[in-house]
């Protein structure tokens, strides 16, 4: 025990007197969800848009005060004619149009139907498929406000929003990236700094001293999870105050779950760094290896319910899906243990496995 | 343009609030062989790296070759060879690949360097490890194939820094064998050593202390000068004055 | 030039001998690409529904049916006391309830007008629309229907038909909403760029850590041979990953390749230039391997999460989009878009090849620059 503690204090001093790394460590994860906290959002605003208005009368100038007033469009232009849409589509600069036909305001009077072309860019189909649903809300009401009395039959839907009633971006991005982040620094930290070790041959020398390998690896990664822990305190004080994420659970809850997720991160880390001969290829494992996987099949940005049956299945093995769960069912919707308990054990057993999956490997390497 | 091959005038070096090579005078005979002894720390390893442009100097001036180090850098470096304390062949390359690209690197013309290869290898008894990785092959191996390396594009002068740090004192004789191979064939020779019975082989020494030099000559004048029998005594009194007195 | 060549080939006999790389850096984009094209979508199937009908009658049977009927819902489960609902939601049983209130039916027989409630988890953000709008549709379209069929008392007192109102959608250049034919460009992009910029990054101060960038740099080779001689092997290696993958999203997705492959190539290279170009300048400002990776890792997710792969960049602050100008990220993969999906020429991609092209130069001489043979 003593000479464990020895060696976590030259660990300890190794990583406080390496300055340039220490502030980058420390300081990146906050930076990293200021910046993208602020900069990413999956919601789609400001679509640019053209009305194409051949013989503008009273409804259709109303349907042209609704865009120009909405939120989440631009209207860029009202053209009578569809003759330059094609090269705008094709250049990017608008993303839908609206054509209108003539006598709009006489169809309505008259009863007739009413031909109306609501051309998307789908070129993106996820922001396809919301910019169509936006405009086709905003036509459909206009038309119901617009026809004379007399109206058709409705159904309308009151909706309710739980946990994040503006749907804000942030609330749930940050949550995302504070996974995301956590993940990649950990994993890439403890699997660098073993490798290292590997690489210049000072690994060697510790394993023929008495201390135990697994307690040599514990001492490497002691240091590290405290400064992970700093950075994780960091990272949530930013999300409370500068982007007001809700912190609807319990505070105790969420920073116990944080340190179980270090450990998880730092364990794959130790996995990593024992089938990697040299820095380089531990980076590529922890980087290009974790990076998209951990993006895409977390539900960090796309949902996990559009994945096909068999990728949702594959999804199982990444950690960061089951902290994400966590930390949005702690910060948002203040969710307990009761609720969380399945994942959390999932985390205590992944990380549980990414240890025992280390040592041995360890062990072998000595043996 | 100096007759020496090098010629160093009050060069200094600070980092900081420290000097780590304080106003060197010294030169360097043609096919002279010549020896910066010193503790470590001494600032041995920062003058040679003044002198090879690797480090820009604080003050003084220095010709290698004839040319100024700070103003003709490109000339110096096409004119020396340098083999540094780490190892620095690539360890992923075999023996021939190394050789190929540091004898393409100095514009070594491919005729020469298949049969500089050959001499390279059959010199140092590695004939049949030429498809080696480096990686492979033992220390002392290494330590005569970066020398001969660093002489591949028969450079005038040769620096080499400690080169015969761990190695067993077989080899290290091998060692200073080609050395003397090289100085005879007019290179000149400035290597740094922390082992005595190395600065022997030297024509002429100078022991560093803090930075600057504290004696310098053949190894004979040193010891008479300060009047003792080795030059492990010399170094001693030097390096801790009033201790071996 | 020859010492460039000698250079090169050092370069590409280290990676080549180096098996595990070689297998990270090929099998990782490939088998990620496959994988992970299925993935990056807000295209919802089979939301989990919950239906809690109050009313009972045919009328709101009618509704379920039709919410079951199509692709994007799934009852999971009917009927729920309002505690139930509420733990469903938050256990994630569900992501969308239905409430149909008694009077549904008579509302409308009587006022051709009834409310619904829909109670959704806004947990996800922009699904949360996607499922919203999905709803709507689905119930303006019942109204529709029962608006020719359901008897009103106001029909039978003879209102006239409104005029229906006939609103054709249309999307353009991805008539087939297939996401993947939009996202593995991305994915191809994003793979080539992380494997790039990791290898140049760790390069030259990997020399540096092991002793070897000492010995280079006593050799009178120049600044831009080095930088050159570094460029060219990772800039091969990434265009035979971004052709590998090319490929793979022709056979395997069927991405269409409308335009013109010159230009896609042409886009290729230059950003390329950039990206490695940054690789290497990342390598000549760090001092170890842990550092580069850290300020790569850095780049890339600004690259990757700013660029407008999966999400748009015009949704994101007046400050980012102008960073996202500088992004090259973002211009190749509006290239790749715009050339292979939309059948773009060069009147259209010319100008941000342009900008790679003025970019990579810049870059590259950046790290020309910043590369020092000598320490001061």
């Amino acid at each position: 025990m003593k000479a464990f503690l020895g060696f976590v204090r030259k660990e300890t001093l190794h990583l406080l007197r390496d300055r340039q790394t220490l502030a980058i460590l420390l300081l990146l994860p906050p930076l990293q969800v200021l910046i993208f906290g602020f900069a990413v959002r999956t919601d789609v605003r400001k679509i640019p848009i053209v009305l194409v208005d051949p013989a503008p009368d009273v409804a259709t100038l109303e349907l042209r005060d609704r865009l120009a007033a909405s939120e989440r469009f631009r209207l860029l232009a009202v053209a009578p004619s569809t003759q330059v849409l094609d090269a705008q589509f094709r250049s990017g600069s608008i993303r839908q149009a609206l054509v209108l036909p003539r006598d709009v305001e006489r169809r309505l009077g008259r009863g007739d139907s009413l031909p109306i072309q609501l051309l998307t860019d789908g070129s993106d189909p996820n922001t396809g498929g919301i910019m169509q649903g936006y405009a086709t809300a905003v036509v459909q009401r206009w038309y119901t406000d617009a026809v004379p009395s007399g109206n058709g039959l409705r159904i309308d839907a009151s909706s309710r929003l739980r946990y994040n009633p503006t749907l804000e971006s942030s609330h749930l991005f940050v949550p995302g990236l504070v996974a995301f982040v956590l993940t990649i620094m950990s994993a890439m930290m403890t699997a660098i700094s073993i490798t290292r070790e590997k690489e210049t041959g000072t690994m060697e020398m510790l394993l023929v001293s008495p201390i135990r390998p697994s307690a040599i690896v514990a001492g490497k990664v002691t240091p590290y999870v405290v400064l992970a822990f700093v950075s994780v305190l960091l990272v949530l004080i930013a999300a409370r105050t500068v982007f007001q994420v809700p912190q609807r659970g319990s505070l105790a809850l969420l920073l116990g779950e944080c340190g179980l997720y270090i450990l998880t991160a730092l364990a794959l880390g130790i996995v990593i760094s024992t089938q990697a001969p040299t820095q380089r290829t531990a980076m590529i494992f922890a980087l290009a290896g974790l990076m998209m996987p951990t993006m895409l099949l977390s539900g960090f940005i796309f949902p996990l319910d559009s994945l096909p049956v068999w990728l949702r299945a594959i999804s199982n093995v990444v950690p960061a899906r089951w902290f994400l769960l966590i930390v949005r069912g702690i910060m948002i919707k203040g969710a307990g243990l009761a609720t969380l308990w399945q994942e959390t054990l999932i985390l205590v057993g992944m990380t549980a496995f990414f240890l025992i999956v280390g040592s041995r490997k360890l062990a072998i390497r000595l043996g | 343009m100096s007759e020496h091959a090098i010629d160093s005038r009050e060069l200094t070096r600070r980092f900081g609030d420290f000097t780590a090579v304080n106003a060197i005078t010294f030169h360097v005979e043609q096919g002279e062989v010549f020896g910066f002894l010193g503790a470590n720390g001494a600032g041995k390893t920062t003058a040679m790296r003044m002198l090879i442009g690797l480090l820009v100097p604080t003050s003084g001036s220095a010709t290698v070759a004839g040319f100024d180090i700070s103003s003709q850098a490109e000339q110096v470096r096409r004119r020396i060879g340098y083999m540094s304390q780490r190892f620095s062949l690539y360890e992923d390359l075999t023996v021939q690949e190394n050789i190929t690209l540091y004898g393409g690197i100095y514009g070594v013309s491919n005729r020469d360097i298949v049969t500089r290869t050959g001499e390279i290898l059959t010199r140092i008894g590695l004939q049949d490890a030429g498809k080696e990785l480096v990686r492979e092959i033992p220390l002392g191996w290494k330590q005569q194939l970066a020398f001969c390396v660093a002489l591949l594009h028969r450079p005038g002068i040769v620096f080499l820094d400690e080169p015969t740090g761990g190695v067993d004192p077989i080899t290290r004789r091998r060692f200073w064998e080609l050395i003397y191979e090289a100085a005879a064939e007019g290179t000149s020779v400035l290597v740094t050593t922390h082992y005595l019975d190395e600065a022997e082989y030297c024509n002429r020494i100078s022991i560093m202390v803090d930075g600057a030099i504290a004696a310098m000559g053949t190894p004979a004048e040193v010891r008479s000068r300060h009047g003792a029998a080795t030059l492990d005594e010399v170094f001693l009194r030097l390096t801790r004055p009033g201790a071996a007195a | 030039m020859r010492t460039v060549w000698f250079l090169v080939r050092k370069e590409f006999l280290q990676i080549l001998r180096d098996h595990t790389t070689m297998v990270q850096i090929f099998m990782i984009p490939v088998v990620q690409l496959l994988v992970l094209a299925n993935a990056a979508t807000f295209d919802l199937k089979r939301t989990r529904l919950l239906v809690v009908d109050e009313d009972r009658t045919t009328v709101s049977a009618g509704l379920v049916q039709r919410l079951e009927g199509g692709r994007q819902f799934r009852v999971v489960r009917e009927d729920a006391s309002a505690n139930e609902v509420e733990k469903a939601l938050l256990e994630r049983e569900v992501t969308a309830v239905i409430h149909i209130p008694r009077r549904f039916e008579e509302d409308l027989v009587q006022h051709r007008h009834a409310t619904v409630q829909l109670v959704l988890n806004a947990e996800e953000g922009a699904a949360t629309g996607i499922v919203q709008s999905n709803a709507n549709a689905i119930l303006a379209a019942y109204a529709a229907e029962l608006n020719l069929t359901l008897p009103t008392v106001r029909n039978a007192s003879g209102v006239t038909h409104p005029a229906p109102l006939d609103l054709r959608t249309q999307r353009r250049f991805n008539p087939t909403r297939n996401y993947k034919h939009y996202m593995v460009p991305a994915l191809m992009v994003a793979l080539t760029t992380i494997i790039g910029l990791l290898l140049t990054a760790q390069n030259i101060t990997r020399e540096y850590e092991i002793g070897t960038l000492e010995q280079l740099n006593v050799t009178p080779m120049t600044k831009i041979q080095f930088i050159a001689a570094k460029l060219i092997p990772f800039w091969i290696i990434s265009l035979v990953i971004f052709t590998i993958g090319l490929v793979i999203g022709r056979l395997v997705f069927g991405i269409p390749m409308r335009g013109s492959l010159v230009l896609v190539y042409l886009a290729a290279i230059v950003y390329l230039i950039v990206v490695l170009g940054l690789g290497l300048w990342i390598s000549t400002i760090t001092r170890t391997q842990q550092q580069a990776m850290f300020v790569a890792f850095f780049v890339i997710l600004i690259f990757l999460l700013m660029g407008g792969l999966f999400t748009p960049v015009e949704s994101m602050p007046d400050w980012a989009q102008l960073v996202a100008q500088a992004n090259p990220v973002k211009h190749f993969v509006f290239v790749m878009r715009a050339v292979l999906v939309k059948g773009a020429g060069l009147d259209t991609v010319g100008r941000p090849i342009l900008g790679l092209a003025i970019g990579g130069f810049a870059i590259l001489t950046l790290a020309v620059h910043r590369y020092r043979k000598t320490t001061a």
